[in-house]
């Protein structure tokens, strides 16, 4: 009984997924912040490279903490979360896209 | 087609001992990264409207959001060993774990205030600018939902006092705060890499 509901559903892993998932998740924190702190990059590179690093490291997030994954139990979480991710993404991009156009327009800056 | 997931949803739930509450739980969740994702807009929006004042560089101090940052990130793997221990019904090495969790989150919460205060302090509060308004709205909710989280720990941590197993409720609700803990962390991982690391840039 125990195992069975140790094997289902959210909130569940095991030691060893939460310690893969937080050796990754320190391995990217620790990417982003050296390469800002070192300035390796140009400032525009550095930016695209730990945008592109917390999307991972979200990701990674996701299937080791909360157990996000392709499975039949999941499916609704999933779908929600697909839908919310659009929204969020429809949000953000259109509101940097029009103020952006706006104050170029209105040379506030 | 609609039969078809009806019996699959029932045949998931008998399977599997998933709670509806759960799944409600996630909805909110998501409501809430709506709430984030506009904030972080606005961010976006005004993050180098400075109106005279400091800029990213000026004011942000990296290491203490490293510190900040692994406070979080252990604290959302001692909660996971705290879930963990929960499956298996040892109540008393969950409530430690928890516990762990608890004075991580406060020791969060205490970086935070600290910074903030400081802030403030030197004159660079949320009227400053809109640069100040904006940062001060989108770190400041997060705080607030870390302070939440904590409250409920505080709550769970009192439920679960000299219990010797734990219910399919209670695992319904640590599982709960587990996902709201976690869901905390990604919103910290956009917050340092697209307030502070960004505004260092």
């Amino acid at each position: 009984m125990a195992d069975h509901i140790s094997s289902s559903g959210e909130g569940h892993g095991s030691v060893g997924s939460y310690a893969t998932g937080f050796v990754l998740a320190v391995i990217l924190t620790v990417a982003s912040f050296g390469l800002v702190m070192s300035h390796a990059m140009s400032p525009s590179a550095t930016g695209g490279a730990i945008a592109l690093l917390a999307v991972v490291q979200i990701v990674v997030h996701l299937i080791y903490f909360l157990h996000m994954n392709g499975s039949s139990e999941q499916r609704w979480n999933v779908m929600a979360f697909t839908f919310t991710v659009l929204s969020v993404l429809v949000l953000v991009g259109g509101t940097m896209f029009i103020m952006h156009d706006t104050s170029i327009n209105m040379m506030s800056r | 087609m609609a039969q078809n997931m009806t019996a699959d949803a029932a045949h998931a739930h008998d399977e599997h001992h998933e709670s509806p509450v759960v799944f409600g739980f996630w909805l909110y969740l998501m409501t809430d990264c709506i709430i984030f994702g506009t904030l972080f807009a606005v961010f976006a929006v005004l993050r180098d409207q400075f109106a005279g004042g400091p800029t990213g560089h000026e004011v942000f101090e990296l290491s203490g959001v490293g510190i900040e940052t692994a406070i979080l990130l252990f604290s959302s793997i001692t909660y996971g060993f705290g879930m963990i221990a929960a499956h298996e019904n040892k109540v008393s090495t969950m409530r430690t774990w928890l516990g762990v969790t608890f004075l991580l989150g406060l020791g969060f919460l205490f970086m935070e205030i600290r910074e903030f205060s400081h802030m403030i302090a030197e004159g660079n509060g949320p009227d400053r600018s809109a640069f100040l308004s904006a940062f001060f709205t989108l770190v400041g909710t997060h705080g607030l939902h870390v302070t939440c989280g904590l409250l409920w720990m505080a709550v769970l941590l009192f439920q679960t006092a000299g219990k010797t197993e734990l219910n399919e409720r209670m695992i319904g609700k640590l599982t709960c705060l587990s996902l709201f803990w976690h869901f905390l962390d990604i919103v910290w991982i956009c917050v340092f890499t697209f307030v502070y690391l960004m505004g260092v840039l």
